[in-house]
C-alpha cells in the first residue's frame, strides 16, 4: 500500500516533532573518528586489481607514442588501456545532450586538450606495479603552444553563463545612471583559478557481473551518476548499483561523475575483474573541474546621498577549449544592492585546461569578492561608513527582477553581527587602527546572499508493526551532516523518536534524492522525507480512524497528531493509540508512503528566494612585512529554518574559513609556457591552517519563510564563503590603505 | 614507484659500505625522500634504512662546552629538549616554525640538512631542471619564480634551500660531522651546502656513502642565548615555507654590539650567512641605524632572479626586525606562533 502526497500540501494529519532544531552531534561521527566509516577506496572486493592513470604533461597536442610494451613487461602489470583497446562505449564522451552533460576524456582518441588529461590507464596486481607501469609508458607528444591566461585567446560572449543564465542582462539605463551620478568609481579585480581539494580524492571501485555493474565511489548526485554511466555503457540504470555512504568532501567536484571515475569502470570491463582507481592529489588538477579565473570590472555611480544610480558588473572568465562552463561572476550583482540601473555582462576565452565546473558558490564567490570590494570603494568615495552605505542601498525587492523576497532578515544579520563584532567604533579612514603590539588593524564587512534552490527528490517511508520507522532516500553526505539532519527530519516526519527511525541513504537503489549541491539538498530531500512521512502517517491515520475498535475512530474530520510513536485525536489528546497497536489490529507488518521534494513553481514566479548574511572581519597586518592574519570573523546568517544548529554553524565556519582562503591563500599557479599547474599539492596550494583562523563566530538569525517550502528551509552550504572573502579584503584595505585588486592578496601587494 | 632494494644495516660502517654503491640513498625520517620517490623525481635503486642505527639519536654535551646532536634526533625532540631550547632558543624556534607537527615528529636533524629545494620545476619532471638532469636547463628562469633565490643564484639554477633549522645553525657556526669511507671528518655548515654555479646538481659536500652522523654547535653558540631570534615571513601562519627568514643573535654590552650573528633563509641555495652584515654590527651601537646598515650590507649583492625583487626589500626589513627583536631579548617562553611576526613585537599576545 503506497500513498503519495502532492508537494507542500498541508495534510489534515500533522506531526509534532522535537528532533528538528536540536543540535545533535553527527550520527556518523563515531564511525568516522574510529575509522570504521567505509569510504569508496576502503573497498577491496575479491580479485581486485589496481588502476593508475597515466596523464598528459602537455596542455595541447596529441600523444604520438606510448611504450605500452615496456609497461606490460613490468612485473604485475595486467593490462594497459589506451584508445586502441579501450572497450567500446554506447555513447560518445564528447556528446552533449543537455547543458548539464559535460564532456569526458575517456581515451576516445590521442588528442590532448589539457595537462593531467588521461592518456592511458595501467592495470596491475598492485598499486606499485600500476604506478611504475604508468611511468614506463614514457609518452612522446606532438605539442602545440598552450593557451594559459585570460589574455591568451580570443574573447567572445558566451551563449549562457552558469546554468543557462543570459551572459548579458540589463535593467534600466546604466550609462544614464552613471552620467547622473555625483560620485563614480571604477575598479578591476582579478581572481585566480582555484581547484577543489577535498580530503578524499576521487576514487572508484568498480566490479562487473555480466551487464550488471557495482560501484563504490563518492558522489554528490547518485541518480545523475547512474544515469550518466547508463548512457555511456548502454545498460539500464537499475543494473548499476552505486554506493556512496560517505564522501570526504566534494565542494561540487563530485557533483557529476568525472572522467577518471568512468575510466575505472572501463578498466574493470577491460580486464574482467574488479578494479580500484584512486586519483593522486596532483591528478585532481584537471579532469574533475575547478573554479575558473576571472577579471571583473565594476562601475558604480552614486547620488549625493550615497544611493546607487547604476551598477555595471562585467566579468571576463575562461572555459576549456572543448566544453562550456562559464563562471557567472557578474550575476552576483543581481540580488544584493538596490539600483535603478544594473547591467551584468560576461565575456570569456577558451584555455587549455580541464573544463571548469561547479565549485562551492560558483559565480557567487568570485562575483562577491569583487562586488563587495567595489561597494567598499563606493562607500569610501561617498565618505560613508561601509555598513551605512550598504544599508542605504538595501534592496527591499530583488533589484534585477523587482520581485519581493520570500523572506529577508538581512537587516537583522547586519545589526546582530555588527554588535557582536563591535563595528560601531570603527574609524572611517584607513590605516588609523593599531593594536597594542603595533600591528595595523582593519575592519571590513561583506554581505552574503545565495539563492534558495530546490531540485527534485523522492523518499520512501515505512512504519512497522513493532512501532519503529524506516526512511529511505538516496541522499549524499559530503561531510555536511546529511546523515544526521535528514534523520531528524525523518523522525519528526514519522512522529517518532530519532532512535526509533532507521534512516538509509547514500545508495543508488534508494529513492532518488537529487543532487547534494546548490545548497539545496536539505530543502529538497528534506521535503521528500517530510512528505513521505506525511503520506505514511496519513495511511496509518486512515487505518485507525476508520476502525471502530480504535479510540481514534471517527476522528477523520478533525484529524490526528502523530507524536512519539502514537496518534492522538487533535481535538482530544486523551484518545490515542500506538502505531504498533494500529498496525497489529490491521494485520499489517508494515505500511509505506512516498513523498517528493521539488520547488514550488507558483511561488517561484512570485518571490525571490535567497538566504542572506553579513560577515565582519578583523585583520592584523605587519606594517613592515605585509603578512596578514585574520584575527576575528563574525558572521550572521538568515537561511530559513535551521534543522540542526550545530551542523549549520559548522557549515558557516567552513564557508567563512574558505572565504579567508579565497582572499588570502588559494591560487593555482600555472606555468605560462607549459600550462602545467606548479603547485598541485597540499603543501603549496595553500588553504588556511588552524593558526590562520583564531576566532570564528557564526550567529544564526531566526527566519520564518512560508514560501520556500513547507519546512521553511533555505540552505547553508555555500553562503558562508560569500561575503567573507570581501570582508577580509575590505579589512585589509582598512588596515593598510592599500586596496586589494587581485586575489589572493600577496605580501608584495602591501609592501609599499 | 620503481622497485628498489631495501637494506637495514646494523652498524654505521655497514651503512656506509651499502650506500657507497651507485644508486643508493639513505632513509631516515623519509619526509622528503618518499615524496621524491613517489613523484619520480628520484629513483634510488637501493634504500639504506638508517633509522634504527644505534647511537645517532642522542644529544650530548661536550667537554669543551659544545653540543653534539645525533643525526637521527627528531626535529620535534630537539626543539622540545628544554636545555637545548634554553641554550639555543633561535634554533628551537626555527625548528618549530618548520613544516607541521606530524612532519617534525618524523623528520631528523641530518635529513633536515639534506632536504631538497621546493622549486616547483624540480618537482615537475616534465620541466627542465639542471638539478635533476645536469645540463637540461632551468625552467624556473622565466617561469613562476616569485619565491626563488635573490642571492648566490646562477643561470643554471635559481632554487632556494627550504630549511628553517639550518638558518640559525649556520649563524652559530654549526659543524657537520660526517662519516665516510675515509673515516670521520668535520665540515662547517657554511661550507656544507654549495651554491649552484654551473653544477647545481651538487648540493653539498657529501661524497658517495658519506653519512651525516651529527651536527655540532661550538661552545660560544650558547653565549647568544639571551639575545637571539628567528623570524620567518610566510604566506600562511603555519605549514608554509619561508618567503624569507632571518636568524639574528647579538651580544650587547653597554649599548655596543660585542658579537653578532646573522643568517638569512629562503634567499639562496644554501642557508645564507651574512658576514658582511656582521662586520657592520660588530662594535657598533645597537640601534636601528646600525641594523639598517647591516641589512643593506646583507643584501648588497642581491639581485632578482625573476618576479622576486620584493624579496630583497622584504629580506632587508626582516633583518632589521630580527636584529631589533634579538636586541630586545629572547622571549622567556617560546612563542606560541614560533618565528611568526605576529609574535615578534615585544609584548605581542600569543593566543593561537
Amino acid at each position: 500500500m503506497t500513498l503519495e502526497l502532492s508537494l507542500n500540501q498541508q495534510p489534515a494529519h500533522t506531526r509534532q516533532g522535537s528532533s528538528i532544531g536540536q543540535p545533535l552531534t553527527r550520527r556518523d561521527g563515531f564511525l568516522k573518528v574510529t575509522g570504521a566509516a567505509r569510504y569508496a577506496a576502503d573497498n577491496h572486493p575479491s580479485g581486485m586489481l589496481y588502476a593508475v592513470l597515466a596523464v598528459s604533461s602537455i596542455a595541447r597536442g596529441r600523444v604520438a607514442a606510448l611504450d605500452v610494451e615496456a609497461a606490460k613487461a613490468h612485473k604485475g602489470v595486467v593490462e594497459v588501456m589506451t584508445p586502441r583497446n579501450r572497450p567500446a562505449l554506447a555513447a560518445d564522451p564528447d556528446a552533449k545532450d543537455h547543458p548539464f552533460m559535460f564532456r569526458l576524456d575517456l581515451l576516445q582518441n590521442e588528442e590532448v586538450r589539457y595537462p593531467n588529461q588521461t592518456i592511458a590507464v595501467v592495470i596491475a596486481e598492485t598499486l606499485e606495479a600500476a604506478t611504475e607501469g604508468a611511468a614506463l609508458l614514457s609518452p612522446r607528444y606532438e605539442a602545440l603552444p598552450a593557451r594559459v591566461g585570460l589574455d591568451d585567446a580570443e574573447s567572445f560572449v558566451p551563449r549562457g553563463v552558469g546554468v543557462g543564465n543570459p551572459a548579458v542582462q540589463h535593467k534600466g539605463d546604466v550609462e544614464a545612471g552613471l552620467k547622473s551620478a555625483k560620485t563614480r568609481i571604477e575598479a578591476t579585480y582579478e581572481t585566480p583559478a582555484q581547484y577543489h581539494n577535498a580530503m578524499e580524492p576521487h576514487a572508484i571501485v568498480a566490479a562487473w557481473d555480466g551487464d550488471k555493474l557495482s560501484i563504490d565511489t563518492p558522489s554528490q548526485g547518485l541518480a545523475m551518476a547512474q544515469g550518466r554511466i547508463s548512457g555511456l555503457f548502454g545498460i539500464a540504470p537499475q543494473n548499476i548499483h552505486i554506493r556512496s555512504p560517505f564522501l570526504g568532501g566534494g565542494f561540487g567536484s563530485k557533483g557529476m561523475i568525472s572522467g577518471p571515475q568512468v575510466l575505472g569502470v572501463l578498466a574493470a570491463r577491460l580486464v574482467g575483474r574488479p578494479v580500484k582507481l584512486v586519483l593522486r592529489r596532483e591528478q585532481m588538477y584537471g579532469p574533475v573541474g575547478h573554479r575558473a579565473p576571472t577579471r571583473q570590472t565594476l562601475r558604480m555611480g552614486m547620488d549625493g546621498e550615497g544611493r546607487l544610480t547604476a551598477i555595471h558588473h562585467h566579468a571576463k572568465t575562461a572555459s576549456s577549449t572543448f566544453d562550456d562552463f562559464f563562471e557567472p561572476a557578474a550575476d552576483a550583482s543581481h540580488t544584493l544592492y538596490a539600483s535603478p540601473a544594473i547591467t551584468t555582462s560576461h565575456e570569456a576565452v577558451r584555455l587549455d585546461t580541464g573544463t571548469p565546473l561547479f565549485m562551492r558558490a560558483p559565480g557567487e564567490a568570485t562575483g562577491s569578492i569583487a562586488l563587495e570590494s567595489a561597494i567598499d570603494e563606493a562607500a569610501h568615495a561617498c565618505g560613508m561608513d561601509p555598513l551605512e552605505f550598504r544599508l542605504r542601498n538595501y534592496a527591499e525587492v530583488e533589484p534585477m527582477t523587482g520581485k519581493p523576497f520570500s523572506s529577508k532578515a538581512l537587516r537583522e544579520c547586519y545589526s546582530q553581527a555588527a554588535k557582536a563584532f563591535g563595528w560601531a567604533s570603527r574609524p572611517l579612514q584607513p590605516r588609523l587602527m593599531r593594536d597594542a603590539d603595533g600591528f595595523l588593524t582593519g575592519w571590513g564587512v561583506g554581505t552574503a546572499t545565495f539563492p534558495a534552490i530546490m531540485f527534485q527528490a523522492e523518499a520512501r517511508a515505512v512504519l512497522k508493526a513493532d512501532g519503529s520507522g524506516l526512511m529511505e532516500t538516496g541522499a549524499q553526505d559530503m561531510g555536511q551532516g546529511a546523515w544526521t539532519a535528514f534523520a531528524q527530519i525523518a523522525a519528526d516526519g514519522l512522529g517518532l523518536d530519532i532512535d526509533q527511525v532507521d534512516f538509509r541513504a547514500g545508495s543508488s537503489d534508494l529513492p532518488n534524492a537529487g543532487i547534494a549541491g546548490g545548497s539545496g539538498h536539505t530543502a529538497t530531500a528534506g521535503m521528500a522525507i517530510h512528505n513521505a512521512g506525511a503520506a505514511v502517517i496519513a495511511r496509518l491515520a486512515d487505518l485507525a480512524t476508520g476502525n471502530e475498535a480504535s479510540p481514534l475512530f471517527g476522528a477523520d474530520n478533525e484529524g490526528v497528531v502523530a507524536r512519539g510513536g502514537r496518534l492522538y485525536r487533535r481535538d482530544d489528546e486523551n484518545r490515542s493509540e500506538s502505531y504498533a497497536e494500529i498496525l497489529t489490529r490491521a494485520g499489517l507488518t508494515e505500511i509505506e508512503g512516498h513523498g517528493k521534494g521539488a520547488p514550488d513553481a507558483a511561488s517561484q514566479e512570485t518571490y525571490a528566494k535567497h538566504a542572506h548574511g553579513a560577515v565582519f572581519a578583523e585583520v592584523k597586518v605587519d606594517p613592515d612585512f605585509g603578512q596578514i592574519r585574520v584575527t576575528r570573523l563574525v558572521g550572521a546568517f538568515a537561511a530559513g529554518r535551521v534543522i540542526n544548529p550545530r551542523l549549520v554553524r559548522s557549515q558557516y565556519y567552513g564557508g567563512m574559513i574558505w572565504g579567508v582562503s579565497f582572499a588570502l591563500h588559494e591560487e593555482a599557479i600555472t606555468d605560462r609556457r607549459s600550462g602545467r599547474i606548479q603547485n598541485a599539492n597540499l603543501a603549496e596550494y595553500h588553504v588556511p591552517v588552524n593558526a590562520d583562523v583564531p576566532s570564528v563566530e557564526a550567529i544564526l538569525i531566526h527566519e520564518d519563510d512560508p514560501y520556500v517550502n513547507a519546512l521553511g528551509i533555505k540552505g547553508v552550504g555555500e553562503i558562508g564563503i560569500i561575503g567573507t572573502a570581501g570582508a577580509v579584503a575590505n579589512a585589509v584595505w582598512h588596515a593598510t590603505g592599500v586596496r586589494p585588486r587581485r586575489f589572493p592578496i600577496r605580501i608584495e601587494d602591501l609592501l609599499g | 614507484m620503481r622497485d628498489f632494494d631495501y637494506i637495514r644495516p646494523a652498524t654505521i660502517p655497514d651503512a656506509i659500505a651499502a650506500a657507497a654503491e651507485p644508486g643508493s640513498a639513505y632513509l631516515a625520517g623519509g619526509t622528503n625522500l618518499l615524496d621524491l620517490m613517489k613523484g619520480g623525481i628520484t629513483s634510488p635503486e637501493r634504500i639504506v634504512d638508517i633509522s634504527r642505527l644505534p647511537e645517532l639519536n642522542r644529544i650530548e654535551r661536550l667537554e669543551d662546552g659544545g653540543l653534539r646532536i645525533g643525526a637521527l634526533v627528531r626535529n620535534a625532540d630537539l626543539a622540545h629538549d628544554a636545555a637545548f631550547a634554553k641554550a639555543y632558543p633561535m634554533v628551537a624556534e626555527a625548528l618549530l616554525s618548520g613544516a607541521s607537527a606530524q612532519l617534525r615528529n618524523a623528520a631528523t636533524v641530518g635529513g633536515n640538512l639534506l632536504q631538497r629545494t621546493r622549486c616547483s620545476y624540480f618537482y615537475d619532471t616534465a620541466s627542465a631542471c639542471n638539478k635533476r638532469v645536469s645540463g637540461a636547463g632551468c625552467a624556473a628562469l622565466g617561469g613562476e619564480n616569485r619565491l626563488h633565490a635573490v642571492l648566490g643564484w646562477s643561470d643554471a639554477c635559481i632554487a632556494t634551500h627550504p630549511s628553517d633549522f639550518c638558518v640559525p645553525l649556520v649563524a652559530l657556526d654549526a659543524v657537520v660531522e660526517i662519516e665516510g669511507k675515509q673515516g670521520r671528518r668535520h665540515v662547517t655548515l657554511a661550507e656544507f651546502h654549495l651554491l649552484p654555479g654551473e653544477t647545481p646538481q651538487r648540493e653539498n659536500a657529501l661524497e658517495p656513502g658519506d653519512l651525516i652522523v651529527a651536527v655540532r654547535l661550538p661552545a660560544e653558540a650558547a653565549s647568544f642565548a639571551a639575545n637571539a631570534r628567528y623570524l620567518k615571513i610566510r604566506e600562511r601562519t603555519s605549514y608554509a615555507f619561508a618567503v624569507v627568514s632571518a636568524a639574528a643573535a647579538l651580544v650587547v654590552d653597554g649599548g655596543k654590539i660585542r658579537a653578532a650573528r646573522l643568517a638569512l633563509g629562503g634567499v639562496a641555495a644554501k642557508p645564507w650567512r651574512a658576514r658582511a652584515a656582521e662586520a657592520v654590527l660588530l662594535g657598533a651601537d645597537a640601534n636601528e641605524a646600525t641594523f639598517a646598515g647591516a641589512a643593506d650590507a646583507a643584501l648588497a649583492d642581491a639581485s632578482p632572479s625573476g618576479d622576486n625583487a620584493f624579496k630583497i626589500e622584504l629580506a632587508r626589513r626582516i633583518v632589521v626586525r630580527a636584529l631589533t627583536s634579538a636586541q630586545a631579548g629572547t622571549p622567556e617562553r617560546l612563542p606560541a606562533l614560533p618565528a611568526s611576526p605576529f609574535s615578534s613585537i615585544p609584548g605581542a599576545r600569543h593566543d593561537a
